[in-house]
């Protein structure tokens, strides 16, 4: 997670960064949960499994199991592996179903071959880009981890990751080191055009290359290119760039309640009265 | 950690491979805790299973259960095989212990239900 303009990387190993109040943030900030459930449904989304059809996915990164309360939500079964202490504790008290390990991914994923349906990793892998240690090279540890996560996954199965790059230099070293892994794929960004809401999903095939699919937010592009204006008395529901409701609009109202009722606070129900429009004296 | 997970994770030790496998079990507290039972999910899992590693897993904590030596055929449509299969991969866990690498003889301490999979340096492949 990027905070305050400085990159929690640079402030030293996972390990230590995701200490017990990290840990805690982590579950009862409702925004943090709120963005990592976002980002896990997306991933998921992006992995394109069958459809009813439980999985066994590995969650890379997994830290306090919300990406895996996600999983486990759409009918799978994962296994996930972190380095911290803290937050593998934080999962097990809150009782998630999937199996944890303590790991490093930089040394390898420890599974026979074809373990996997899928893989996810939320805000994880750009950790591997730094070295915390005097021996760790970051190229060595990006493909030990590639490599191992290659052959950990089934034949036809596919990683999604969700990273947060710090340059063009980086984005480049990790998707090198997929690709000799032996990965086909690519790199799906979603709001290419807004800096808070731009993601990053590195999308990895294991076997023939698939259709990559498209970034969310640049398809709204091009309907804005028509030379045409159209005119319909239909009332539009207007989202931003960045894919949330205009402010003060009805859905904006909305989902701030919902906000705020998973926060704990006492919220009106809704009616047919929320956001309605009032008399101009309003 | 679920015997399921055990069937899959192999010792990643530099140098040991796929003798890495299995990982020897030695159990100070097991946890015996219902799943809802999946038969799609039991049926898939079933091939990617070392069926000698799991009889031999689930015996050395005690919790065979009537789980066959041997995997016949035809156990799709065999509901009673089915639930016994997913007893012993998914509702019997080990809480804490240790987990031997079978090349290296490297342990690995289970705490808290988690495997501490971490290697230093040295053991970690180059």
């Amino acid at each position: 997670m990027a905070c305050g303009g400085r990159r929690p990387e640079h402030r030293g190993p996972p390990e230590l960064f995701y200490n017990e109040d990290e840990a805690r943030k982590y579950t009862h900030n409702s925004r943090m949960i709120e963005i990592q459930t976002q980002m896990s449904e997306r991933a998921v989304e992006l992995l394109s499994l069958p459809e009813d059809q439980p999985c066994f996915l590995l969650d890379v990164g997994c830290g306090s199991g919300l990406s895996g309360d996600f999983i486990s939500e759409q009918g799978h079964y994962w296994v996930g592996i972190d380095i911290s202490s803290a937050m593998l504790d934080v999962a097990v008290d809150r009782e998630v179903e999937g199996d944890l390990l303590k790991g490093d991914m930089g040394q390898g994923i420890p599974f026979r071959p074809g373990s996997f349906d899928g893989c996810i990793s939320i805000s994880a892998v750009q950790w591997l880009c730094n070295a915390d240690q005097r021996m760790h090279n970051p190229a060595k540890r990006l493909h030990r981890f590639f490599s191992s996560l290659y052959s950990a996954l089934a034949r036809g199965a596919r990683a999604v990751l969700q990273l947060y790059p710090e340059n063009a230099e980086q984005l480049e070293l990790i998707t090198t080191q997929a690709m000799k892994a032996g990965f086909t794929g690519g790199m799906v960004v979603d709001f290419p055009n807004s800096t808070k809401a731009k993601k990053f999903f590195l999308c990895l095939f294991v076997g023939p290359s698939g259709v990559l699919p498209t970034g969310l937010g640049t398809e709204c592009g091009d309907e804005q290119e028509r030379k045409e204006s159209k005119f319909s008395k239909e009332r539009l529901r207007y989202k931003t760039a960045k894919g949330k409701s205009l402010k003060k609009s009805r859905d904006w109202i909305l989902e701030k309640k919902e906000r705020r009722r998973r926060q704990g606070k006492e919220v009106r129900a809704d009616t047919r009265y929320t956001g309605r429009k009032r008399r101009p004296h309003f | 950690m679920k015997l399921l997970t055990h069937n899959l994770l192999s010792s990643h030790v530099r140098g040991v491979g796929p003798r890495g496998f299995p990982l020897r079990i030695q159990a100070t507290e097991v946890r015996v805790s219902p799943v809802d039972f999946n038969p799609d999910f039991v049926t898939r899992m079933i091939p990617k299973m070392e069926w000698t590693a799991l009889v031999e897993a689930a015996e050395s904590l005690g919790h065979l259960s009537e789980l066959p030596r041997e995997l016949a055929e035809g156990y799709e449509k065999d509901e009673e095989f089915l639930r016994k299969v997913h007893h012993v991969l998914l509702e019997v866990e080990v809480v804490e212990g240790t987990l031997q690498c079978p090349e290296s003889g490297r342990l690995f301490p289970i705490s808290r239900g988690i495997p501490n999979m971490l290697l230093s340096d040295e053991e970690a492949a180059s």
